[in-house]
């Protein structure tokens, strides 16, 4: 019954779809597909941002069509093909799981450009692009270990995708590089959006005793739960401090526009290639939200992280760093390439969670 | 810690209770309507737009059931008066109210809710530990436990429901006795459409406070399903949403607590104990077709 919903509300969201594409053909038109609603709050929030700025920046030469509430599956597949009949030029995809179903249609319209979100299968007419979000998560783990008085923080999870175990290891380390002996609980709420489970999950784990909580989930209600039991917490894609204004402590924002700028004005002078974008702070692709609700002394902290993560002078994963078992993973000063990063599969010592196969 | 995973386990499942209770007495007067999730989600925008212009979540509520008594009104016209088809304008329901819900809320995405508070039973609420947990509760919860009961007297106790069932068993012959169908269906479908606006006011002011598109995320379906599990009986539905809500909250505490099971596994838990359930409960065909509205998603056209 479910599915069948589903396939209906593709179709309405596709008949929305076909309207749009009948306007003027002189533009040209760079179209978003979206995993979730543009005004969620949250991941897909800061894409419809970065679609704005991408519109406001280029005006008259270029529209920007979009669908929202695309469900992953074969339903996106329909819906990326409908967008690239309906005459679009370039078409950012920008969920992990409308991987597939991107390179599937771009094998059938090979003039169209696409790119994929936080995805690893390109094609020469598909680039891939994403944020190093963990340069992030770093940083709140050593916001983490200052600010928790029992050295042990809750971390609400989506899927066991290599992107959300990169930034769970991520936070642990930066925790590490404070607190040696700190832990980090892991809860898996299975879906990416569903404020009530992701509230049930911060409730879980504040009363099994954390006292941080970060997420990988894209609403604001465990930031709420945080504030109502008088935890610290860290937002998560955009700015959550409306949610918590004495609760947020920092949060990753994803910050998009200057790259699908930069991208566009490619694809309009002739230059857009297939690459694979890994852009990280430095590059301003993700920026951290102002740090708040904590002492000077641990902002200045994570100031000084934040540049030296920006300078290329400190790498999140350096070694020596030893897997959750305790084998050696990384020796002294090894750095992992990019590769083994986006493909992550296993825990880091001291996160106290048996990660799901 | 018990105390506080029991009251974590009450709010994950009284907008499942209260939805479903609704759901089952439009289907005990013979109408299948698939619309609860999106009336679902309109109780809990218009919850959430009362409270946010008025300061009160008691208006709040108020808001959401109308809103959802509404939104059900639409249903009842195209299902009774019309006579389309039961579950097609159940399915259009919901995929209407999932996007028009959007619409109307989309200015307050990321505004701060007004929490509705408990209200403490005075002496009740000193009770050791059943005090907290069950005494000291918002009033949504309350009003779900009044329904149980109010229900199942109406139903099986009093003459207007011994009517509302026969319609549900046999439109034909109800009408023939002189029973007003559609009227009597109408009022269903919109007591229906109310709880379900309160179970979506539960949503958005006890159980996340704030508005987000596509809140409700399935609990609409959970309480469909819940009133086949109950099969039609209002206490089941009780047992069936709690034993829901616990084993859901119960799944995240193992995690926390570190229990090295896969996790997926655990997630799907909640549907397998119910699967569990539904099959010792239809072990027995007889009882459970007595209790099985036997015009349920007919259509009724009278026929002078």
């Amino acid at each position: 019954m479910k599915k069948l919903i589903i396939a209906l509300a593709a179709s309405a969201a596709l008949l929305g779809g076909l309207a749009t594409g009948a306007s003027a053909q002189d533009k040209t038109k760079v179209c978003f597909i979206y995993v979730g609603s543009k005004t969620d709050g949250g991941w897909t929030q800061a894409h419809d941002i970065g679609r704005q700025e991408l519109q406001k920046a280029l005006g008259e030469k270029i529209e920007t069509p979009f669908l929202e509430s695309v469900p992953e599956g074969p339903d996106a597949e329909r819906a990326i093909e409908r967008m690239a009949r309906s005459g679009c030029a370039l078409i950012f995809t920008t969920s992990f799981g409308f991987m597939d179903a991107t390179i599937k249609v771009a094998e059938k319209f090979p003039d169209i450009k696409f790119e994929h979100a936080t995805g690893f299968k390109a094609a020469p007419n598909v680039a891939t692009y994403n944020s190093r979000f963990y340069e992030g998560r770093y940083i709140q783990g050593q916001i983490a270990a200052k600010m928790s008085k029992k050295g042990l923080a809750g971390y609400i999870a989506s899927f066991p995708i290599p992107e959300v175990v990169m930034g769970i290891n991520a936070f642990e380390l930066g925790a590490k590089s404070i607190n040696p002996d700190f832990k980090l609980k892991v809860v898996w709420a299975n879906t990416w959006f569903d404020p009530g489970k992701e509230a049930d999950a911060a409730k879980a784990l504040i009363d099994q005793g954390v006292d941080i909580l970060t997420q990988h989930t894209d609403t604001t209600a465990p930031m709420q739960v945080a504030a109502e039991r008088g935890i610290l917490a860290f937002g998560q894609a955009s700015d959550m401090i409306a949610a918590g204004p004495k609760t947020q402590l920092t949060a990753i924002v994803d910050t998009w526009g200057a790259y699908y700028i930069k991208r566009t004005n490619a694809l309009l002078d002739g230059t857009w290639k297939s690459e694979q974008i890994w852009d990280g702070l430095k590059d301003g692709i993700l920026t951290m939200a102002p740090y708040t609700n904590m002492p000077d002394d641990v902002k200045a902290m994570a100031e000084e992280t934040e540049a030296k993560i920006k300078s290329g002078e400190l790498h999140p994963f350096t070694g020596p760093i030893n897997k959750q078992d305790g084998s050696a993973w990384l020796a002294a000063g090894e750095k992992p390439e990019d590769g083994v990063l986006l493909g992550m599969n296993f825990y880091v010592e001291g996160v106290d969670d048996k990660l799901p196969q | 810690m018990f105390e506080a995973i029991l009251l974590t386990v009450i709010t994950a499942s009284t907008p499942l209770v209260v939805a479903a209770l609704g759901e089952l007495v439009a289907e005990r007067s013979g109408v299948l309507n698939l619309g609860v999730e999106g009336m679902m989600i309109m109780g809990a925008v218009f919850a959430f737009a009362a409270t946010r212009y008025t300061g009160s979540p008691y208006i709040g509520i108020l808001a959401g059931i109308a809103g959802g008594a509404l939104f059900s009104l639409l249903f009842g016209f195209l299902t009774l008066t019309l006579v389309a088809n039961q579950v097609a304008t159940g399915l259009a329901l919901t995929i209407l109210g999932l996007g028009l819900s959007g619409q109307i809320g989309e200015s307050f995405v990321g505004q701060p809710g007004i929490k509705l508070q408990p209200i403490s039973i005075p002496l009740l609420s000193e009770i050791p530990f059943f005090g907290k947990v069950l005494f000291n509760q918002d009033l949504i919860f309350y009003l779900s436990v009044a329904l149980i009961v109010g229900i199942h007297w109406f139903l099986f106790r009093s003459r207007t429901g011994l009517k509302l069932r026969a319609i549900g068993d046999n439109h034909g012959s109800a009408h023939a006795l002189g029973i007003h169908v559609v009227r009597m269906r109408y009022l269903a479908v919109m007591f229906g459409g109310a709880c379900a606006g309160l179970a979506g006011a539960q949503l958005s002011l006890v159980y996340t406070p704030q508005w987000v598109e596509n809140m409700s995320a399935g609990r609409g379906w959970i309480a469909l399903a819940l009133v086949v599990f109950a099969s039609w009986r209002p206490r089941r539905v009780l047992a069936g949403g709690y034993l829901f809500g616990a084993v859901t909250i119960g799944q995240l505490h193992a995690q926390a607590f570190g229990i090295g099971v896969p996790t997926q596994l655990l997630s799907a838990l909640p549907y397998a104990a119910t699967i569990v359930v539904l099959i010792i409960i239809s072990h027995n065909r007889r009882t459970t077709l007595i209790n099985t509205p036997a015009s349920l998603g007919k259509p009724f056209v009278p026929d002078r």
